[in-house]
């Protein structure tokens, strides 16, 4: 049969200063065909899916597509050819509106003048194919929406082009569970109208539920390729990691004195909000997008500014009115979005894992290069960091060792309070039950965690309760002998008002 | 699979090397002792503006002052001296006004939020209306003579003001590489953001750049007033464009993040390597912009090739 592939990639390999990414991939996709694209940070999956849209040219290897081999892959090519791609860092123009980011590369337009009415339009019903049309305005401006309204505008983009594949590079890290439960409806419209498509995730569930073939990558070479009925994540998690992994992560810690308190912190987004951490405590904070759960975070770490309010710290009243101060208070904050928050992404992995600590480990001004170079070697290790060296820039890492990195800054802070949004974003399944075992050691230790997740699992995996955030308020906090998903979830999306609840 | 990495500064030390061969060959007084000291010279005062205008353009910022603040430096100087003001008290006193005048600029930026171009084209025309005003537009004369023998004197046999170049360098090199606030200013440059929940103070950084910048804009004002050895209101136009390609040769990125102290040493070495060329070469001066221009062009695009080439 000649014609049953969309793709066929032959013999790709791919050499970038100091790593070998790929080294002689095969791939292939048929019609109709929704394949998970599997593997471990830095096993060269966005490296993979970027010489197919013709955004890296690899060093050997042939590309066909419908059967027709293309010389010199680029970005028009592969646009022409009906390939469209939801990349892992959102390619978005964030001072454009959501309709001018949808239809970036194909303005509707008359004599080069683009007709904002049909664009809106337009527009308009690309969302709705998503259900988002109500929730997401195509004036607004894509850099005042959420990082998870940012995903579905990608996806969007992706879909408006009635391409005939099309890739989806980690498309959930970003989104809450209504909007994957959203891509994942739009996924199997797409596979009924033979459209094929490459799934790249680090939620094997996610990899159950919507595909119908898992391909793993390890170190840029190709492992296995398994029908999904004859598999199971166990197994998926053997040939991706080379080991076992723990199922459970809970350990039950000393829960010591009250070490973080807020109370009824105010401001534009949030609503009366007050909670407290306990040493040695994980505390989970589930929350739909824009539920206020990273403006929370930001406001107890002074990023943002409230307008009343009191926090607590070992039981002192403190006014954290900007990092610096919540950083000598032992605070520290992983943030939600890594490139735009989290790293300085042409500085180097030691200089970002050490940006935090500059100030205690130099002496008049100047740095003591040992130390500097010694913590950077260590949380590279501890967290199995894969870079050539540490001198390397982040932004040539892959997604989820730059996250690994965000992580390594904060852990080498020394900080004894710890928020962390979605902290294991983008991370490989082994790196998390290393980061999952570093919370627990953290924890047992005497820090508190606050953990933002919108990924229940985890949060039910290991917390020892769980607050839930709607519309700017803490509307219930759930011990762990009380975990429920479906409630969990309803505190979460009920829209009627909740008495108030004692989050302490 | 090791290739040798051809980074910038190794790339405009090629170029330096070629020039100087080729000016070497094409004319006997070039690498004469007499003619070298005569670059050094000229090179001092470009070489130290763009060691400062390469630190701000680290922060993704930039400074059009700089040509206004060295010809107001050099007439406050002048004038002072003029009427017999103690030498150092006169230099500290300019340096003062200068290291000010950024201080100014890094305070309008940071907490006017006014954009760094914005914000020194004001002050470059302030700073030159200023100058005006206080020359009445005139040439002041009379300074001691003794300014005028620094100019020309020698330290171990290397001219005067290139000590202060090869200072400036050093300094900087050491702040840019070895300093938390060396750290801060890349960090500024790459993500203010990230900087920030870092727990750096975005403010200090700003001023302090800032105002190291005017601090040698005002060591550079006080170099011309030797070699110039009187006040000339119209001295320095120009400046700022003249520091900013140094610092772009050299391997800045106006994007920030990018650059260093001694890629803008050799970036003010090509370009007066081809002043010092074109004159002994009889090359109409008018040319020599236009030169300077082109290989301003090549250069950056040729680095900009080669890091692409290595990204993908
Ligand atoms: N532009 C680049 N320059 C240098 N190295 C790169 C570049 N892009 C990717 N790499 C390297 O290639 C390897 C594969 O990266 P890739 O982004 O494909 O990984 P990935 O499988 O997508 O990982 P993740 O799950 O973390 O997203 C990594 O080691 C990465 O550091
Ligand atoms: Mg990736």
């Amino acid at each position: 049969m000649l014609n049953e592939y969309a793709i066929q990639l032959k013999g790709i390999s791919k050499y970038f200063p100091g790593v070998q990414a790929l080294k002689n991939v095969n791939f292939s996709l048929k019609f109709g065909e929704v394949k998970a694209l599997i593997g471990e940070n830095g096993a060269g999956k966005s490296t993979l899916i970027k010489i197919l849209t013709g955004a890296y040219s690899a060093d050997e290897g042939e590309i066909y597509v419908f059967n027709q081999m293309i010389e010199k892959m680029t970005p028009i090519i592969s646009e022409k050819l009906g390939i469209s791609a939801v990349y892992q860092n959102l390619v978005l123009a964030p001072h454009l509106t959501v309709a001018e980011n949808i239809f970036l590369n194909k303005l509707p337009s008359k004599w080069s003048f683009v007709s904002k009415s049909s664009l809106i339009k337009k527009a308009k019903e690309v969302l709705k194919r998503l259900e988002y049309h109500e929730i997401i305005d195509p004036n607004e401006k894509v850099k005042n929406l959420s990082v998870a309204h940012q995903g579905i505008v990608a996806i969007a983009r992706a879909i408006s082009k009635n391409a005939k594949i099309v890739i989806f590079d980690e498309p959930t890290s970003v989104l809450t569970s209504k909007e994957t439960e959203e891509l994942f409806r739009i996924i199997s419209e797409l596979k009924k109208s033979n459209v094929s498509i490459i799934y790249i995730s680090h939620r094997l569930e996610e990899i159950f539920e919507i595909c119908d073939k898992a391909y793993v990558l390890k170190d840029g070479e190709f492992v296995i390729e398994k029908d999904i009925e004859d598999t199971n994540e166990d197994e998926l998690i053997s040939y991706m990691v080379g080991r076992k992994l723990k199922r459970n992560f809970y350990i039950s810690k000393e829960i010591g004195k009250e070490i973080l308190r807020v109370e009824n912190v105010k401001n534009k987004k949030l609503k009366d909000c007050s909670l407290s951490l306990f040493e040695g405590e994980i505390v989970g904070l589930y929350g739909l997008v824009g539920s206020g759960r990273t403006e929370l975070a930001r406001a107890i770490f002074g990023a943002d500014k409230i307008d009343s309010g009191k926090v607590y710290i070992g039981g002192k009243l403190k006014y954290i009115s900007n990092t610096l101060t919540a950083i000598n208070n032992r605070l520290s904050l992983i943030p939600e979005d890594r490139r735009n928050q989290g790293l300085a992404l042409k500085l180097s992995v030691k200089e970002n894992i050490n940006l935090p600590i500059y100030r205690k480990i130099s002496k008049l001004g100047f740095i003591n290069s040992r130390i500097e170079k010694e913590t950077a070697l260590k949380y590279v290790k501890k967290l199995d960091i894969k870079t050539p060296d540490i001198y390397k820039t982040v932004q040539n890492l892959s997604g989820g060792n730059q996250q690994k990195v965000v992580i390594a800054k904060w852990l080498a802070s020394n900080a004894k309070i710890f928020i962390m949004d979605e902290p294991t974003n983008g991370v490989d399944v082994g790196a998390k039950e290393e980061i999952y075992s570093i919370m627990n050691e953290l924890a047992k230790n005497g820090a508190a965690i606050l953990f933002i997740s919108s990924y229940m699992p985890e949060l039910m995996g290991i917390c020892d309760r769980i607050l839930v955030m709607n519309s700017g308020k803490i509307v219930a906090n759930i011990p762990r002998e009380e975990y429920d998903e479906e409630k969990i979830l309803a505190y979460a999306i009920k829209t009627a008002k909740f008495e108030e609840v004692d989050s302490k | 699979m090791k290739k040798i990495k051809l980074n910038t500064q190794i790339i405009l030390f090629l170029v330096v090397v070629a020039l100087w061969i080729f000016l070497a060959v094409s004319s006997e007084y070039f690498l004469t002792y007499s003619n070298i000291k005569n670059i050094m010279r000229q090179m001092a005062i470009q070489g130290v503006l763009a060691v400062g205008m390469v630190m701000i353009i680290i922060t993704a910022g930039i400074d059009l002052s700089v040509g206004s603040v060295v010809a107001l430096v050099n007439i406050m100087l002048s004038k002072m001296l003029a009427n017999h003001f103690s030498i150092p008290l006169a230099i500290l006193i300019v340096l003062i006004v200068s290291t000010s005048v950024g201080l100014i600029n890094g305070i309008v930026i940071y907490d006017f939020g006014v954009p760094a171009f914005i914000a020194t084209l004001a002050m470059m025309t302030i700073a030159r209306g200023t100058t005006l005003l206080i020359s009445g537009g005139s040439n002041v004369f009379g300074l001691p003579r003794s300014i005028a023998n620094f100019a020309s004197s020698d330290f171990l046999g290397i001219p005067s003001l290139f000590w202060f170049l090869i200072i400036t360098v050093i300094v900087a090199e050491i702040i840019l590489r070895k300093t938390r606030f060396g750290k801060y200013i890349y960090a500024l440059g790459s993500n203010p953001e990230a900087a920030r929940l870092s727990g750096i103070n975005l403010r200090l950084v700003t001023y302090g750049v800032y105002a190291l910048g005017g601090f040698l804009w005002g060591v550079g004002g006080v170099l011309e007033t030797t070699r110039l050895w009187m006040g000339v209101p119209t001295t320095g136009t120009g400046y700022e464009l003249d520091a900013i390609a140094a610092a772009v040769l050299g391997g800045a990125s106006l994007f920030g993040a990018e650059g260093s102290a001694l890629g803008a040493f050799f970036g003010a070495l090509v370009m007066i390597t081809i002043y010092n060329g074109a004159v002994l070469l009889n090359i109409n001066p008018f040319w020599q912009r236009i030169i300077v221009g082109i290989i301003l062009v090549v250069i950056v695009a040729i680095d900009q090739f080669r890091k692409k080439r290595s990204k993908d």
